[in-house]
């Protein structure tokens, strides 16, 4: 295991100073300079400002070891599950983030959670790079940044009550709350929430799977965080739920000033949540803009194919409305094509396509107009279509 | 009726269906479950019907009863503790539930067909592809392993999984989510049957694997003039591919209408909730609307309406009558054929 990770390390990078370069979206990142653990913890407790870059993701990689043999573990390969994205999330905004399963959205998740550590790249919270930190300021930043999972179902633990679960984070997090307080802290989350403050000796059981969700949002907000990220937090959930727990999340985002990264593949919602999207393929973005650039100007082949593929509730459009099917499936991620990932199931792909590997970054075309179409897209021939309205 | 018939081995029941009358009539089904808890009412007086060459949709959230309706007509009910006390299932006019078991068989399968929704529990792992395929020309018809191979190979470039030959032999878990679906598909459609009952058959996939799926099924369909019940809860997959609808809330069918006017004009207040509560893809909008409230617990379903705790609309008479699915028409008093509404105040729901 040491071995592999030495591996990781030697994987070549572009530096954040790089990335900072590049144009539009990607916003410098000043970082800070804590000398002593005391000075990093302060440095996460500032308040940023509404509007301002509160985490900063810069070229980020993430590769799970192929192993062989079994005494002799040696490494013949890697699953290259997110493969360098840059991306920043502002104070207060909804990022959403689309893509086929496998593209590696789950793993950006957990690397942005520290919940696995990256194989290269930088994550900046308030200036510091989070998969540096460890100790007291890396507990700083876990207050800070929470999460909500995709299955209701299995993320509670059906041993303990509601009451303990939400209170849970607040044993590892004495800081948060003196003990006496807890019981009424806990109580104060459920009603906010939408659930009975007397539920608190319940179990996850007796709960339906909306309710579920709710109590996974409760104690996501236990420890007061600025940034949740909510991995498929609605996928589960039936239509009728769906909606409750989305304008919940939404009035919880107003309330506490909270900054969301949403993942799902369900565009419809994504747009209706998020501020701006990011769509994801095979471990790189394929393109990022506001809600209304990607799905009203869409400039990538990939964002067009998924965006023609949603079913519209409304059959007059079934005739109308242009589909472009993709044929097979995605490729292997341990073996990603070479140049743009997307070639093999383009329509537009030619050799250049196979040799350079497109940047993400605003089509010459577009650049300098003010065109919706002006984002940034990863295409060699980037061109608008729109395939949303009929 | 034109297809290219294969099997060969049977003249094509279709055939005889020159009569026009519906393959498949469900009539006043219920179906119960005896749990300790007491007595579930997973499903309480459906009725529906389906022609050959149309497609239902059937539409409900979790626990509406869609998936039960499903299993009583495919006879794949585990009883007990499922129980059916009253109903019928007639296909071309035969009711199933009286039948005797070995007729039965020889209609499951060969006549109707199912496709679940998760196609890696609904394959055998231990078994390849191609002898799991084989089989239904095994049982049914009695071909030999090398035949069978054979049907099975052309099954699956039938329904366009690339190196067909090559991947006979393989296992399900060597096939991605969507060429599993195909292979649920190809099992369904080996024998040709008149009728399929797809469960939720895209729910696992991805949107543009699902494109993919819908659009072969909706093909075959067309090629085989067979009869669908599409069983799923996403609006958008039933915009795309239903003639008519039948939404069903705590076992009952509440409402049900051709496609295009359900979505204009939805006919209850259940329907009309749900239409509100999707976000849309191509604007965005406000606040989503949410109907309020969980649905019912099926061991305790709410008296009069089912929907009464959770309607905007409800009455008095809500909570003490049952409101029977009675025909919609329009404000002239023309009546809307095909459409029905099992709402105390449709007319306001509609024309409100």
């Amino acid at each position: 295991m040491a071995e592999t990770e030495k591996d990781d390390k030697a994987v070549d990078v572009t530096k954040a100073t790089e990335a900072a370069a590049a144009p539009h979206g990607i916003t410098e990142v000043t970082t800070v300079d804590a000398a002593t653990e005391d000075e990093a913890v302060a440095a996460l407790d500032a308040e940023v400002g509404s509007g301002e870059p509160i985490l900063q993701v810069r070229n980020l990689v993430k590769h799970f070891p192929l192993t062989q043999g079994i005494l002799f573990k040696k490494q013949v390969g890697a699953v290259k599950a997110v493969d360098g994205i840059s991306f920043d999330l502002y104070q207060g905004e909804t990022l959403g983030i689309v893509g086929e399963s496998g593209c590696g959205k789950s793993t950006v998740a957990k690397l942005l959670m520290t919940l696995e550590s990256a194989t290269a790249g930088e994550v900046f919270y308030k200036g510091q790079d989070i998969t540096k930190l460890s100790g007291r300021a890396l507990r700083a930043v876990r207050r800070n940044i929470q999460m909500v999972f995709q299955d209701p179902y299995t993320s509670l633990n059906p041993r303990m009550t509601v009451g303990d679960i939400i209170g849970e984070p607040y044993e590892i997090h004495p800081e948060a709350a003196p003990k006496g307080d807890r019981r009424r802290k806990v109580q104060e989350l459920l009603d906010v929430v939408g659930l009975n403050p007397e539920y608190l000796n319940r179990y996850p059981h007796q709960f339906s799977g909306g309710q579920r969700q709710r109590i996974g949002i409760a104690r996501g907000l236990a420890l007061n965080p600025e940034i949740i990220i909510c991995d498929e937090p609605v996928s589960a959930l039936d239509v009728s739920v769906q909606a409750q727990v989305i304008n919940l999340m939404e009035k919880l985002q107003d309330e506490f000033n909270l900054s969301y990264i949403f993942i799902a593949h369900d565009l419809s919602i994504v747009r209706h949540i998020s501020d701006r999207v990011g769509v994801m393929y095979l471990g790189k973005m394929a393109e990022i803009g506001t809600d209304a650039e990607i799905y009203d100007h869409p400039t990538h082949p990939y964002t067009q194919a998924l965006l023609s593929a949603v079913p519209v509730p409304d059959p007059e459009a079934r005739e109308g409305r242009e589909r472009i099917i993709l044929t097979g499936d995605v490729p292997s991620p341990a073996n990603p094509p070479s140049g743009c990932r997307f070639r093999t199931r383009c329509w537009k792909a030619e050799d250049k396509c196979a040799k350079e590997v497109p940047l993400l970054a605003i089509p010459e075309r577009f650049a300098g107009t003010d065109s919706l179409a002006a984002h940034e897209s990863a295409c060699h021939f980037a061109e608008e279509k729109d395939v949303v309205h009929a | 009726m034109t297809t290219i018939e294969k099997t060969g081995a049977e003249p094509s029941a279709r055939v005889e269906d020159a009569d026009g009358g519906p393959l498949l009539e469900v009539r006043d089904l219920h179906v119960e479950f005896h749990t300790r808890d007491g007595v579930a009412k997973a499903v309480n007086g459906v009725n529906y019907s389906v022609s050959a060459g149309e497609t239902l949709a059937v539409l409900g959230e979790s626990g509406s009863g869609k998936s039960v309706t499903a299993q009583a007509i495919m006879g794949i009910l585990d009883m007990p503790p499922g129980k059916i006390p009253q109903g019928e299932i007639l296909f071309r006019g035969e009711d199933m539930l009286t039948m005797a078991p070995e007729e039965r068989r020889k209609i499951r399968g060969r006549r109707i067909a199912m496709i679940f929704q998760d196609a890696l529990s609904a394959l055998n792992p231990v078994l390849s592809v191609g002898y799991q395929l084989g089989e239904m020309f095994r049982v049914h018809q009695g071909l030999s392993k090398k035949d069978a191979k054979a049907k099975a190979i052309e099954l699956m470039e039938r329904v366009r999984i690339p190196a067909a030959k090559e991947r006979v032999g393989d296992y399900p878990h060597q096939f991605s989510g969507g060429m599993r679906q195909r292979i649920m598909i190809a099992m369904a459609l080996a024998l040709e049957p008149d009728l399929i009952i797809a469960d939720e058959p895209t729910t696992a996939l991805d949107v543009t694997v699902q494109a993919q799926v819908m659009d072969l099924l909706a093909e075959l369909q067309r090629e085989y003039n067979m009869g669908l019940i599409l069983i799923t809860h996403d609006l958008g997959v039933v915009a795309d591919v239903a003639d008519k609808i039948a939404v069903m809330y705590a076992g009952r069918i509440v409402e049900t209408a051709p496609v295009h006017e359900l979505y204009k004009r939805p006919a209850h207040p259940y329907t009309k909730g749900l239409l509100d509560s999707i976000p849309r893809l191509d604007h965005k909008g406000q606040e989503l609307y949410a109907i309020k409230g969980l649905p019912p617990n099926l061991l305790k379903i709410p008296t009069g309406c089912a929907f009464n705790p959770r309607c905007p609309k409800a009455q008095d008479i809500c909570t003490t009558e049952v409101p029977a699915l009675a025909a919609v028409a329009e404000q002239d008093g023309t009546e809307l054929p095909g459409r029905g509404s099992a709402c105390h105040f449709w007319k306001e729901t509609i024309h409100g």
